[in-house]
C-alpha cells in the first residue's frame, strides 16, 4: 500500500482523483465540501462517512454504484483479514489446514436462511481469507511462491451458492405454504437476491483484499463497474442489460421535456412575410400587426428496421424501448425485425404490452431465419422492400438499427438507397465503436455511404442522437 | 467560492440526535438521510433530495420543520412559475393609490422613494424565508417541474441567502433557512445549482426500516402482516415493472387489507388487492405471471 502524503486531505484528494478517474465529474468546490463533511462528522461511524461524502461529490444517482466500489477501496472497514467471530470449517480442524468445502456451504445455507446479514459479511471475509491461504479440498489453489491470491470466481465457483436454493427454499417453507403457490415464490426470490448479496460481498472483499497486495491505485483503475450509461451494449452482461431497461422510462421522460423546451423556444418570433404584407393593406402598406408564422408539430411516422440476431440483440431492444417510450412523439410506429429476412412485430410493441421479454417473442413468433441463423442484411433489405416497401413514404422517418456485418454477404446497397430516397428522413444507428466500422465483414462504411449513421455504444450515446434526431 | 458564516447555533448536535428527533415526530430515517440533514445544517447547504416518487421526499422537509419547531415555508413548483410568483412583486394597486391620495402635496422624489418602500413589496415565499428571524425550514418543492430560468433566481437565495431587489438593495437572511430542494428528476438539473446544493439520492427504504415506517402508519395491522407486505412489495420492486410500488404503496396496501378485514396475505389476498400497489394493468399483468397468481 502507498504511503499516503498530506495526511486525511491528501487522501481525499486521491479519492477524488479516482472518481474523476470514472467518470464523476467532482470539482475543487466538492472537493472542499467533501473536507467539510471530514471535519463537521464523528469519523468512528464509517456509514456516517460514506453518505456524508455521497452527499457532497455525487450529483446524480447512476454514479453511486461507482463511488461505492471506490469508498471500499480508500476507506476500507479493515485491513488484512480482520478479526470475525464466524469460524471457516476445516479439515481435521487444523487452524491453517484446507477448507472443508461441504462444511462450508451448510454453515452458508444457515446464514442465507436465516439473513443474517452482518454474519454473511463476516463469513465472505472468513472464506476470502481462507481459500486465498489454503485453498480447498483437492483444489490446490494456492499462491505461488507463498503469496496468497484472491479469486472471487475460484471462491464462488467452490462455495457455488446458487445450488443452496432448493435446499434452503425446503427448510423455510414449512407445511403451511403449499409448492407453487404465490407465497412460495416470493421466498424463492427472496432467498436469490440473498444470494446475489452474498456473491456481491465475496466480490468486494476480494477486490479489497487484491488492492491491499497489489496496490489501491492499480485495482481501482480495473476493478470498479463503470456507470450504467457508460455501458457499452456490445459487451453488457444479462444483468447490465436489465439494470439498463429499467433506466428507459426516466430516460425518456428528459428527452421529452427537454424536447418540450425546444419547442416552447422554436416557436417564438418568426415572421410570416406574406401574411404581414398583406395586413398592411389595411394600414396603406405600413405593417403596424406583424403576423408570426404558425408551427404545427410534425408528428412523422416511424419505421424502425431492426437486427435482432444474437450480438446486437440487446441493443436493438434497448433502442426499442426507448423508441416504445416516446411513442407520442410519433403519429404511428412500425416495428420491423430481421436476421435472415424481415418480418413486422409491430403488434408485439402495442401500448400497454409486456416489453421487457419482447426480444423472446420476437425470435419466437416472427419468420426470421430462412437457413443457418445468421444476419443477412441484403436479403433482409430486399424481402423487406418487395413485402412493405409501401410502408415507407414520404412522410416516414426510416431508422436502422444494427451492426451492418453482413457475414460476407451482397449488402444490396441499390435497395437501401431507394427506400431511403423515398423516407422523408433516414438513419442508422450501429452500436459497435466507430473504428471498427468496415472492419472485416462489416459493411457499415458502405452503408454510411448511403444514409448518415451514428455510432451508439452507450445508453448515454444513443441518448444524445436520439434527442437530436426527435423531431421539433 | 462563498460561505455564509453567520453565528447561528446548530439545529443537532449529532447524526443520532437527527434520527431520533426526525422519529419522535413520527419520520423514521435511515443513515444516509440522518447523515444528510446534519451535514446540511451544518454547512449551511441546501438539501437536494431526489427519488422515486411516493418515498418521502417532500414528508422529510417537514418532518425537519416538526422536530425543530421551525416555520415551514413551501414553494411549490409549476412550469410557468416566475419571479413574481417565487420571490417578491410590488402591489401596483397600492402603490398608484398612494401616488393619488399625495398628489400636490409633495414632490416627485419623495413619493418615489415611498413608494419603493417595505410597505408596497408583496414577499413571496422565497423572501419570505430569507426575511422571517424565527427558524425556518424553505422547501422548494418538486424544482424539476419549473422551468430553467428559475433556477438562476434561486442560486442567489440558496449559495448567499440574500435576495436583491433592485429599488431597494440586497435583503440578506437574518437567520439562515434550512433549504430543502425536491426533484422527481423528469429533466436535469442545472450544475450550477446542483452544485450548491448536498445532494440526496432518496431511494426505497431497506426491509427492516420500511417493516418500521408501515408499523408507525398503521399500528394496527399485526406484526405478521407487515413483514409479509414488505416481503412481497420488495419482491415486485425486483421485477421489471414500469412503475415500482414504493412506500407510499405499501402503507396504502396495508391500509386496504385492514379496511377489507384480511389477516394473512395468500394468493386470494393478493389477488384481490394486487391494484392498490401496481398502477399499470400491464405491470399487474406481469406480476401475476412471474409470481404464480394464475
Amino acid at each position: 500500500m502507498s504511503v499516503v502524503e498530506h495526511g486525511l486531505p491528501g487522501h481525499l484528494v486521491a479519492f477524488v482523483g479516482a472518481l474523476r478517474r470514472h467518470g464523476v465529474a467532482v470539482g475543487p468546490g466538492e472537493t472542499i465540501d467533501a473536507a467539510r463533511v471530514l471535519g463537521a462528522l464523528d469519523l468512528v461511524h464509517r456509514e456516517h462517512l460514506r453518505e456524508g461524502l455521497a452527499a457532497a461529490l455525487l450529483r446524480r444517482s447512476g454514479q453511486r454504484q461507482a463511488f461505492d466500489t471506490l469508498f471500499d477501496l480508500y476507506w476500507p472497514a479493515a485491513l488484512g483479514a480482520g478479526s470475525g467471530e464466524v469460524e471457516v470449517p476445516r479439515i481435521d480442524d487444523a487452524d491453517d489446514g484446507p477448507v472443508d468445502v461441504d462444511a462450508l456451504r451448510d454453515v452458508l445455507a444457515e446464514l442465507l436462511r436465516d439473513g443474517d446479514t452482518e454474519a454473511l459479511e463476516e463469513l465472505a471475509r472468513a472464506v476470502v481469507d481462507a481459500l486465498g491461504r489454503a485453498g480447498g479440498v483437492g483444489t490446490g489453489i494456492r499462491g505461488l511462491a507463498g503469496q496468497p491470491t484472491w479469486s472471487a470466481y475460484q471462491s464462488l465457483r467452490m462455495l457455488s451458492p446458487e445450488t443452496l436454493l432448493a435446499q434452503i427454499l425446503a427448510d423455510l417453507r414449512g407445511p403451511d405454504v403449499p409448492e407453487g403457490s404465490f407465497a412460495e415464490e416470493v421466498l424463492r426470490r427472496e432467498i436469490r437476491d440473498r444470494i446475489a448479496v452474498f456473491r456481491k460481498m465475496i466480490t468486494d472483499e476480494v477486490r479489497r483484499r487484491t488492492a491491499e497486495l497489489r496496490g489501491r491505485d492499480q485495482v481501482a483503475r480495473s476493478a470498479v463497474p463503470k456507470q450504467i450509461e457508460q455501458v457499452e451494449f456490445l459487451s453488457a452482461h444479462a444483468e447490465q442489460l436489465a439494470q439498463l431497461r429499467r433506466t428507459v422510462q426516466p430516460l425518456a421522460r428528459r428527452l421529452a421535456s427537454r424536447l418540450a423546451v425546444r419547442r416552447k423556444h422554436a416557436k417564438r418570433g418568426e415572421i410570416d412575410m406574406r401574411r404581414t404584407l398583406r395586413r398592411s393593406m389595411s394600414t396603406g402598406g405600413v405593417p403596424m400587426r406583424p403576423a408570426y408564422r404558425t408551427r404545427r408539430p410534425g408528428r412523422p411516422e416511424l419505421v424502425i428496421l431492426c437486427d435482432v440476431s444474437g450480438s446486437v440483440a440487446g441493443f436493438s431492444h434497448f433502442t426499442l424501448l426507448l423508441v416504445q417510450a416516446l411513442r407520442e412523439q410519433f403519429s404511428k410506429v412500425r416495428v420491423f425485425a430481421f436476421v435472415e429476412r424481415a418480418d413486422e412485430v409491430t403488434h408485439l410493441f402495442a401500448p400497454g404490452a409486456e416489453l421487457s421479454g419482447v426480444m423472446q417473442r420476437v425470435l419466437r413468433e416472427a419468420d426470421l431465419v430462412a437457413f443457418d441463423g445468421h444476419s443477412d442484411y441484403g436479403g433482409s433489405l430486399g424481402g423487406f422492400a418487395e413485402q412493405w416497401g409501401g410502408a415507407i413514404t414520404s412522410r416516414t422517418s426510416l431508422l436502422i438499427l444494427g451492426d451492418g456485418r453482413t457475414n460476407y454477404r451482397d449488402p444490396n446497397l441499390t435497395v437501401l438507397r431507394r427506400l431511403v430516397g423515398v423516407a422523408r428522413h433516414a438513419h442508422w444507428l450501429n452500436p459497435e465503436p466507430r473504428r471498427q466500422w468496415g472492419s472485416g465483414d462489416s459493411a457499415a462504411l458502405r452503408y454510411a455511404d448511403v444514409l448518415p449513421m451514428h455510432e451508439c455504444r452507450t445508453a448515454a450515446q444513443l441518448a444524445a442522437v436520439v434527442e437530436a434526431l426527435l423531431p421539433v | 467560492m462563498q460561505f455564509v458564516n453567520l453565528p447561528q447555533a446548530p439545529l443537532f448536535g449529532s447524526v443520532a440526535e437527527v434520527g431520533q428527533r426526525l422519529a419522535e415526530v413520527g419520520y423514521l430515517a435511515s443513515t444516509a438521510v440522518a447523515t444528510t440533514v446534519f451535514l446540511a445544517d451544518r454547512l449551511g447547504k441546501p438539501l437536494l433530495v431526489e427519488g422515486p416518487a411516493g418515498v418521502g421526499k417532500t414528508e422529510l422537509a417537514k418532518a425537519v420543520a416538526a422536530a425543530t419547531e421551525s416555520g415551514l415555508v413551501r414553494l411549490q413548483c409549476y412550469e410557468g412559475i416566475d419571479e413574481a410568483r417565487a420571490l417578491y412583486e410590488w402591489n401596483h394597486a397600492k402603490q398608484l393609490l398612494r401616488i393619488t391620495a399625495g398628489q400636490g402635496r409633495e414632490s416627485w422624489d419623495e413619493t418615489r422613494d415611498d413608494v419603493f418602500s417595505e410597505e408596497f413589496l408583496l414577499p413571496r415565499p422565497l423572501l419570505t424565508a430569507i426575511r422571517r428571524t424565527e427558524p425556518t425550514v424553505l422547501l422548494v418543492d418538486e424544482i424539476d417541474k419549473a422551468d430553467v430560468e428559475v433556477e438562476g433566481l434561486l442560486l442567489e437565495v440558496l449559495s448567499d441567502f440574500q435576495v436583491t431587489v433592485p429599488e431597494m438593495g440586497t435583503v440578506t437572511a437574518a437567520r439562515r433557512p434550512f433549504a430543502v430542494l425536491t426533484s422527481n428528476s423528469t429533466r436535469e438539473l442545472s450544475e450550477a445549482l446542483k452544485r450548491r446544493c448536498l445532494f440526496l439520492h432518496l431511494d426505497f427504504p431497506d426491509a427492516d426500516l420500511e417493516r418500521r415506517i408501515v408499523l408507525a402508519r398503521v399500528p394496527e395491522l399485526a406484526e405478521q402482516l407487515v413483514d409479509a407486505l414488505v416481503r412481497t412489495v420488495r419482491v415486485l420492486r425486483g421485477l421489471e415493472l414500469r412503475k415500482a410500488p414504493s412506500v407510499a404503496e405499501t402503507i396504502d396496501w396495508g391500509r386496504t387489507l385492514l379496511a377489507l378485514g384480511l389477516d394473512t396475505l395468500d394468493d386470494d389476498a393478493v389477488r384481490a388487492t394486487l391494484g392498490v400497489v401496481l398502477k399499470h394493468q400491464s405491470d399487474a399483468v406481469k406480476a401475476a405471471a412471474e409470481l404464480r397468481l394464475n
